[in-house]
């Protein structure tokens, strides 16, 4: 008993010839349909370079269009000569021009021989299968598909909306119950015989020639009414895309493909010289009788795919640049905002640096220049200083800073001096932690040695500013994790908040805070907040310093610059 | 000398302008050559270093040659037009200068027809490669190229994360901006720097058209080589070995014929530089390995080829 391929060729005429010997030569008898459109002249070639092989036979044409009905005859014109001609076949294999064995025809053969009965077939009802194309699962039964869903795509949407429309529903025969799966499937003599001379096969082939990809279908169908036992899978290894095409294999499968253990493989590019030589010319030396293991070639598929739906997080590139709302993470990584804090201390990077160990920049938008950590000229990816480089698109050299340097938590400065456009970027962000002190720009203002009507009127200014930010902090498309505190509040109780941020940035220590940034020297700060009052400007984000309060005085209790616990 | 007739219906064709480039030709033609190419077809612009007498020797080169003004041809794009439209039809077609070296996933393995292949396959028209700056680590005059060699052996570095992209909405292409050249010499009008998306492998029809060198296209489909949905379509990278110690003597020459781009404002900027005989390696240049590190930094994608 052996095992017969019923081979299905359209092109690469030359590789089909190869492999077609191969089984030929190793006893397996091949029938091949050679679809009608190839050239007579290249037809006669193919059937003459076989012409040596008795056990290779060639069936009635026909011109094979994807999706069509064309394919399911050609599939059983080839078994059924295989069928009649050679009676020692009890397996028949559908295989393509493009499959490659991958396994000795001998360790096939046994493993057939061990499952005589075993139908291997995948074959699922509608509801359990998430491949279809088009969304077409259940209706491709139903409706009818005169046109071509790849020369008249447009025709075909139309009418298929159209059913859909008048509620249109071709019957489906009794007793068929429709199944989906691969068309490459092997079946026994048994099973294929009783579909191939059913009595009803007319009212069968009668209404699969209406149904879309009927490949996919007939047989899958069928088999289930006459089958004993079906292995619902496929001895092919074959992997679609996320648009139903098949993936292709070239020559650095190699590897994976042998590791794979499965018998078939296809599609295998043509060019592939190492792929066919290795395979086609492997003794069958220590027959393993492993178990077809594709799991690993899944794996990188199925990551194929997810790279080409779903692409990296944070990764805007000349092939990626999602829509707005479509990014999928506006950036690759978290990083953290601190705003009103390198004002109100003054030496607030460094203590975060030694604290945290993680990357902390000053004003990333300052508008003189891009303060990158240790003010160097050039940071990580080749980012530059420059503010009007910067300036250019300050979303993306946001999104780059932080794609740069993935792997290394990001942190910057932030305040009504800088750059405002990326205020809506940090703030829809899931990635942005922001910690605000709110009035903080006030301090170098309070510091400042300017005429009082110069620092009323930036006073003024920047206010506006950060209240226009601290309501897009505070808008109902905020994402960012964020946490706002007027200076009053934080100049009152600085240890708790601190202690918080650095157990936020570094999630693998619990540090306990050894020591505090020094805080700017704030006598006479209320003073100089009620002498902007006076002057008609109303200073309200900095919070409650009253003149009588004497916390502010005390101030100086808190810049101990070591905690004692 | 026009050897199109060699042309078998398949063959993937190379088309290049150019002008005084023959100490790059061996190593451009091996390379394209090596990965499947199988026909160049050139225009030269008035060469008198030996460019014309090297290509009329190569067998699979058609050459045309032109005395006139590369800028009144639209910076060549309407000779190389005019080629494509006339014997590129039906194939796929690479438009490179001879300092463009294309890097592709799998690139590695597989040749250019495998890549070709699969994009048919795939329904696909346009192969985005976006042009990275190569360059030296010190000064560019320090190690001089010779010819025959590859240029990426001097010319290893690249930026690997300071491009700006926006959209053209005219268009439909992105417009990418940045690496050395806008940090070094555009820093303070980055408007002004360079273009570097590029869509260099097209099956060509001949109702399609370049726009303006090989950034964009008609009919405006072609430039959607990006995808909108989050998801990342296969691309690759044109690795751009400008920055040899030839580049000094080039951009003097290019400023003084003045028929480039824009008044020439890319190579004013040059000039007023080279002077100084810049140093475009900086402590987070990167060096370059081979695909897959372009394809992990995010330069380039497989998208779902695997």
């Amino acid at each position: 008993m052996t095992v017969g391929f019923a081979m299905m060729v359209h092109t690469a005429l030359d590789r089909a010839e190869q492999v077609a010997r191969h089984w030929a030569t190793h006893g397996c008898p091949v029938v091949i349909h050679v679809d009608k459109r190839v050239t007579r002249l290249e037809y006669t070639k193919f059937v003459h370079d076989l012409g040596d092989l008795p056990n290779v036979k060639f069936c009635k044409r026909h011109r094979c269009e994807w999706g069509t009905w064309s394919l399911v005859a050609a599939a059983q014109s080839a078994s059924e000569k295989l069928l009649r001609l050679f009676p020692q076949v009890r397996h028949v294999y559908l295989a393509s021009g493009s499959c490659l064995p991958l396994r000795p025809v001998e360790e096939l053969v046994e493993y057939l021989d061990q499952r005589p009965r075993t139908d291997f077939i995948e074959s699922a009802t509608t509801e359990d299968v998430p491949w279809t194309v088009g969304g077409l699962d259940q209706e491709r039964f139903t409706l009818r598909f005169p046109f071509s869903w790849k020369r008249q795509r447009h025709l075909f949407d139309r009418y298929v909306q159209f059913q859909r429309l008048i509620r249109f529903k071709r019957k489906i025969p009794p007793g068929i119950v429709p199944h989906l799966g691969s068309q490459w499937w092997c079946l026994t003599r048994q099973t294929l015989s009783a579909i191939l001379e059913d009595p009803d096969r007319a009212t069968n082939d009668r209404y699969f020639r209406k149904v879309w990809i009927p490949d996919e279908s007939y047989f899958q169908t069928l088999a289930r009414q006459y089958s004993t036992n079906i292995e619902s899978r496929s001895l092919t290894l074959s992997k679609f895309d996320f648009q139903g095409k098949p993936h292709i294999f070239y020559d650095d499968h190699l590897q994976l493909l042998r590791r794979s253990d499965c018998f078939v493989a296809r599609k295998i590019w043509p060019q592939a010289n190492k792929l066919y030589s290795s395979f086609l010319n492997d003794a069958a030396g220590a027959a393993k009788m492993a178990e077809p293991n594709p799991g690993k070639i899944d794996r990188i598929f199925s990551h194929a795919v997810d790279r080409r739906t779903r692409g990296r997080a944070g990764l805007w590139m000349q092939s990626r640049f999602p829509n707005e709302g479509w990014e999928n993470g506006k950036t690759s990584a978290a990083y953290s905002v601190f705003e009103g804090f390198s004002e109100l201390f003054d030496d607030f990077e460094a203590w975060l640096t030694k604290m945290s160990g993680v990357k902390v920049h000053g004003h990333l938008f300052d508008k003189q220049m891009v303060q990158f950590s240790g003010r160097q000229k050039y940071f990580s990816g080749g980012l530059s200083d420059a503010a009007k480089l910067r300036d250019y698109n300050p979303h993306g050299f946001l999104r780059s800073l932080i794609w740069n340097t993935r792997g290394e938590r990001q942190c910057f400065q932030f305040g009504p001096r800088d750059n405002q456009e990326v205020s809506w970027q940090i703030a829809t962000d899931a990635n942005a932690h922001i910690y605000v002190i709110t009035g903080a720009w006030s301090v170098p203002l309070f510091r400042s040695n300017q005429n009082f009507s110069a620092i009323r009127k930036q006073a003024a200014r920047l206010q506006k500013i950060e209240a226009a930010h601290l309501d897009i902090l505070r808008s109902p498309y905020t994402k960012a994790r964020i946490k706002i505190w007027t200076m009053a509040d934080f100049v009152q109780a600085p240890i708790e908040p601190l202690q918080k941020i650095i157990d936020d940035i570094g999630p693998d220590t619990l540090r306990r805070l050894t020591e505090l940034p020094k805080m700017a020297e704030l006598t006479g700060f209320a003073q100089f907040l009620q002498n902007l009052k006076n002057q008609g400007m109303h200073p309200h984000l900095m919070g409650d310093f009253s003149m009588e309060d004497e916390s502010v005085k005390d101030l100086r209790g808190h810049r101990r610059p070591y905690v004692v616990k | 000398m026009n050897r199109t007739a060699a042309i078998k219906p398949q063959d993937i064709l190379v088309f290049s302008t150019l002008r005084n480039e023959k100490i790059r030709l061996p190593y451009f033609l091996r390379y394209y050559r090596d990965m499947g190419a199988s026909h160049f077809l050139i225009v030269e612009n008035g060469s008198d270093d030996g460019t014309r007498e090297y290509l009329m020797d190569q067998p699979d080169v058609s050459l045309w040659s032109s005395g006139k003004s590369y800028k009144r041809a639209r910076f060549g794009v309407d000779w190389l037009n005019w080629l494509q439209m006339k014997y590129g039809h039906g194939h796929w077609t690479l438009v490179v200068d001879p300092d463009e070296f294309l890097v592709y996933p799998f690139c590695d393995t597989r040749p250019l027809p495998a890549l070709c292949d699969w994009l048919d396959a795939s329904s696909i028209k346009s192969f985005s490669a976006m042009l990275l700056d190569m360059y030296p680590k010190g000064p560019l005059i320090d190690v001089a190229y010779r010819s025959g060699q590859d240029p990426m052996e001097i010319a290893s570095w690249f930026d690997s994360g300071n491009y700006m992209i926006a959209k053209n909405h005219k268009f439909g292409n992105l417009w990418i901006q940045g690496g050395p050249r806008a940090r070094e010499f555009f820093y303070d009008r980055p408007r002004r720097a360079p273009a570097l998306n590029k869509i260099p492998l097209v099956k060509w029809d001949r109702s399609y058209a370049y726009v303006s060198s090989t950034h964009m296209l008609l009919p405006r489909g072609l430039n959607l080589v990006y995808d909108e949905w989050g998801g990342e379509k296969a691309s690759g990278c044109l690795l751009h070995a400008k920055f040899l110690n030839t580049f000094s003597a080039k951009a003097k020459e290019e400023l003084t014929r003045a028929q480039h781009y824009a008044a020439s404002h890319e190579y004013k900027a040059y000039a007023a530089k080279m002077d100084e005989n810049p140093d475009l390696w900086c402590k987070w240049s990167e060096r370059y390995i081979n695909w897959r590190q372009l394809e992990i930094l995010g330069l380039m994608s497989k998208g779902n080829w695997a």
